[in-house]
Order: C-alpha cells, then sequence, then structure tokens
C-alpha cells in the first residue's frame, strides 16, 4: 500500500493505481475526455490534470497516467489547476466547437467563451478509437498518421481497411465527430450507419454491406 | 517489387517493434520508397498491424510512400539559410524544375525537397544534391546544380580515374590466367571462375577492374548465399587467406602476379575485397 495526500486527507491506496483511479474513489471528481475503462490511459486530452508537489517544486501532471508515489501530495482543485483546465477547455472547444461532449464540459466548468479561433476540426487526436479499436475491438483497423499538424486518424493508405468489421465502435466512443458522415466516400467507410438513416441512401447500392450500429439500424432493410 | 526480396530484409531483422524502423529503411533504401505492397507485408510478417507500420512510415519524413526520383536535391530553409534568400533558391528550383517541394519530375529522375536546417549554416543559402554540398548558392547558380546532379556525381569514371586499375588474374593454384576476353566486362576482359551453388558450377564473371565490383552469372546465386568459387582450369576450391572485412565471411584468393592475392568475398552481394600484398604460401 501507498500512502499519500490527496487534497490535504491522508489516504493509502494500492501501488499501480493512477491519481485519478485514487480521486475517483475517495469521491474527487476529475474531468476526463480521452480516458475510458476499458482502454490504455494514454494523457491526450490533459483534462484531468492535477498538481504534485508543493511549493515552487509543484508541477501539474495528467492524473490518467501519472500513478502513485509514497508521500506525494495531490491537489485536484487547486487554482492553478482549475486555470489549467478552463484553458485546455477553452483550446479543446477552439478545435472542435461543434462537439456536444466538449460543450458539456465547458459549461460544467463555467467557461462561457473562447479566446481563439475557431477550427471547426472533427478530430482531437484524443486517440479513443484506436485503443478502441485496438484493444476492445482487437481490429487495428484505424491508427494515427503523419505528424505534428499533419497528424490524423484513419485507415492506412485512406482505403477500406481489410480487418474494420464496421462495428462502429469507433464513432459510438468519439467525443467530437459524433457525425462523421463517411456517405460521401464510401470506399473509406468505418460506419455506414449515416447512410442508412434517410430513405435516399438506402437505394445505393455501395453501402448494401454496411452495418448499422445506430439503433433503430435500417441496413436490413435496404437488402430487401 | 520483389516480393522475395523484401521477404529477405525482414527475415534479416528483428520482429520486434523496434526494428521496425530498420526494415522499413532497408526497404526504401532498395525501392526509393516505400510500396504499399511492401508495407503490408511488413505488417503480415512482423506481426504488427497495418496501422502500426502505416504509422511509422508517415511519421518519419525520412520514409516515401511515392516513388522517389533517382536523384535528390534539398534545399535548406533554415533560419540563416532562409534570410540569406533560400526561399528564393526554392522558388527558383521550383521553376526550373517545375515540381513542388517534395515532388518528383514527371520522368522520375530529381526530387525535390526542402529541410529544415543542415547544420551548415555559415555556408547558407545550402543546397545538398545527392550527397554533395553547395555553400552559398545564387540563383544563377541553380540551373548548373541540376544539370550536374543529372549527369550523377556519383558515376565513376573508369577510363580517366586512377582509383580504378585493371588487374590481370590467374589461379593461385594451377597458375592459369583466368581472363576470358569473349565476354568484356566494363568494357575490359572478365574473369572467369567458377561458382557452386544450387547443387551445381555455374560460370561467374567478376570485372577485371579493381573497386568496380561488376559481375555477372549464368544462374544468379540467392543474395546473401556463401558459397565457394573454383577455378574453372584446374577444378580446385579457390583458397582462403582472409576474411571478409566487411560481413566475416571467408574470401577467395585470386592470384595477381608476383605472387600478390586479390581477395573477394564469398558472400553473393557483399562488395568486401582487398588487396593482399604478402606473398601468398600455398604449401
Amino acid at each position: 500500500m501507498i500512502n499519500l495526500t490527496l487534497n490535504g486527507l491522508s489516504i493509502s491506496v494500492e501501488k499501480g493505481t493512477t491519481i485519478l483511479e485514487a480521486a475517483r474513489f475517495y469521491g474527487f471528481p476529475i474531468p476526463t475526455l480521452c480516458h475510458k475503462e476499458g482502454l490504455t490511459p494514454y494523457g491526450a486530452c490533459r483534462l484531468c490534470v492535477v498538481e504534485i508537489g508543493k511549493g515552487p517544486g509543484a508541477k501539474l501532471v495528467s492524473s490518467c497516467t501519472y500513478p502513485v508515489e509514497e508521500g506525494m501530495m495531490v491537489r485536484t482543485a487547486s487554482e492553478r489547476v482549475l486555470r489549467a483546465r478552463r484553458m485546455i477547455i477553452e483550446l479543446l472547444l477552439a478545435s472542435c466547437p461543434q462537439s456536444k461532449t466538449i460543450q458539456d464540459i465547458a459549461s460544467r466548468h463555467n467557461v462561457r467563451q473562447q479566446r481563439f479561433r475557431q477550427e471547426h476540426e472533427d478530430c482531437i487526436l484524443c486517440g479513443l478509437c484506436v485503443r478502441m479499436c485496438k484493444e476492445q475491438m482487437m481490429a487495428g483497423a484505424i491508427g494515427f498518421r503523419g505528424r505534428g499538424q499533419n497528424r490524423s486518424i484513419g485507415t492506412p493508405f485512406d482505403i477500406r481497411s481489410d480487418v474494420c468489421r464496421l462495428c462502429g465502435g469507433c464513432i459510438e466512443v468519439c467525443p467530437a465527430c459524433q457525425a462523421r458522415c463517411t456517405y460521401n466516400e464510401p470506399e473509406k467507410a468505418v460506419c455506414g450507419g449515416c447512410a442508412n438513416l434517410s430513405p435516399p441512401c438506402i437505394e445505393k447500392e455501395q453501402f448494401h454491406d454496411m452495418m448499422c450500429y445506430m439503433s433503430p439500424c435500417v441496413a436490413c432493410e435496404a437488402k430487401k | 517489387m520483389d516480393t522475395e526480396n523484401i521477404l529477405e530484409i525482414i527475415k534479416r531483422s528483428d520482429k520486434n517493434r523496434g526494428a521496425i524502423i530498420a526494415i522499413l529503411e532497408e526497404i526504401q533504401a532498395t525501392y526509393t520508397y516505400l510500396p504499399e505492397a511492401a508495407l503490408r507485408l511488413v505488417a503480415e510478417e512482423t506481426g504488427h498491424s497495418l496501422t502500426d507500420i502505416y504509422g511509422v512510415a508517415t511519421f518519419y519524413k525520412a520514409f516515401s510512400l511515392k516513388p522517389r526520383g533517382k536523384h535528390c536535391i534539398s534545399v535548406c530553409l533554415g533560419t540563416a539559410c532562409h534570410v540569406r534568400g533560400a526561399q528564393a533558391i526554392v522558388d527558383e528550383f521550383k521553376y526550373e524544375l517545375k515540381i513542388a517541394p517534395g515532388g518528383t519530375t514527371p520522368d522520375n529522375e530529381i526530387s525535390l525537397e526542402t529541410v529544415n536546417c543542415l547544420g551548415a549554416c555559415a555556408l547558407g543559402p545550402t543546397v545538398v544534391a545527392d550527397g554533395h554540398y553547395f555553400p552559398h548558392v545564387t540563383k544563377g547558380e541553380v540551373r548548373e546544380i541540376i544539370a550536374r546532379t543529372k549527369e550523377e556525381m556519383e558515376k565513376i569514371n573508369t577510363e580517366t580515374d586512377d582509383r580504378i586499375f585493371r588487374l590481370p588474374l590467374s589461379c593461385p593454384l594451377c597458375k592459369a590466367s583466368l581472363m576470358d576476353p569473349d565476354h568484356p566486362l566494363d568494357g575490359h576482359p572478365s574473369v572467369r571462375i567458377d561458382v557452386s551453388a544450387n547443387g551445381r558450377k555455374n560460370p561467374l564473371r567478376l570485372s577485371s577492374l579493381y573497386g568496380s565490383g561488376a559481375v555477372a552469372m549464368e544462374d544468379p546465386v540467392p543474395l546473401n548465399q556463401v558459397s565457394p568459387l573454383f577455378c574453372p582450369h584446374c577444378d580446385e576450391e579457390l583458397p582462403s587467406f582472409s576474411i571478409c572485412p566487411e560481413c566475416g565471411s571467408p574470401m577467395a584468393a585470386l592470384l595477381v602476379r608476383a605472387g600478390c592475392a586479390w581477395e573477394i568475398c564469398t558472400r553473393r552481394g557483399c562488395r568486401g575485397h582487398l588487396l593482399n600484398l604478402n606473398q601468398i604460401n600455398l604449401s
């Protein structure tokens, strides 16, 4: 067991626990975006920042990837943490203003506006879908590609992957692209669900072998 | 693309995650780019998912998924080169080659690239063409650099280069001449020996120019196979005095007049060779 101080409370947790798990166990809320139980922590969104250490040596770390240490002092809601978290929310909002998930988080943290130019991206590169596909669906059909400004998520060569089963798991977990529609490019599709929703699309032959994760799924009707 | 060749490259390397870069580098060195089929093969053989391989291949700027030209011209756009007008040099290259940075001319001759710093800031603006540095490049020199690049700076002229010389060779055992004037290589009589591979002996012809490394054979020996070499006259195996300094395989000795030996590596594909000036002792 490892003893640490969490928001002034002396606690002891098992070795190997992350700060996030410990804080949630003791009832201190930490917002997360790229963290999901059942998937390996990735630390991409930085929303779960907490402050560790004291005095001038205190630093901000992402709690979802930081394992607890003996004698560690953690503050989950200090002034510095809240300021940093609000800034992160503003940045996320700037890149994906249309995301319901991010809007909800912003409203919960009283972020009413953001100061940056809006990008209207449909991806925040949190890696949830990549981990979902690899770890839960055992497919590994999508992954990160490129670097820096050109980093994106998708299938290799931007063509339909052989290992993709069109399960829709990636879209299910995505906080940014709930409606990323591949209707126009069926050869790149990872879902096809949207194409099945409106009757005119059902007529289109290229969607016949697609399965829809959405309910009600009308893919079967298209077969008739 | 040659599937066998790529399988060979993969077989030679480790299969762990860290070895992916080494495998891709070797494939890129062979084909100047990473063909899609090669990436699929690497994924299949190493057991990593294609997304992992593709992620690595697109992450590093050294890898290219599009065929590259035979020659590569890189223009430095680092801070020092930039303030000295490197952008104008890039524009001039774009105008002369009619391609954008990152592109390749339609005849597959030249690829144009910009790099962020070559570390030769005092020489700026710097241009590197096939490994040759051109310092303080002006717009007027661009055309000349392109012309010199096309002429293949690496090419060695066998007529005028005095690093290349011709050696008449004979068998160290029976002393019979191995020169074969009927099958010239590099414009000179070749050296005819026999190689034992695939269960039989086949003729193998080497360039008699020291350092050329040109080889011709009727029945190609698989790459990297170490095969014994024989004299076609006395049918004895050529003696070995050294191991190859490049790869450690045994070398075979050929007699150069007055008892010194030209030793060549017996591993197919290895260019290891040396001139042994000690008197060879056959007893």
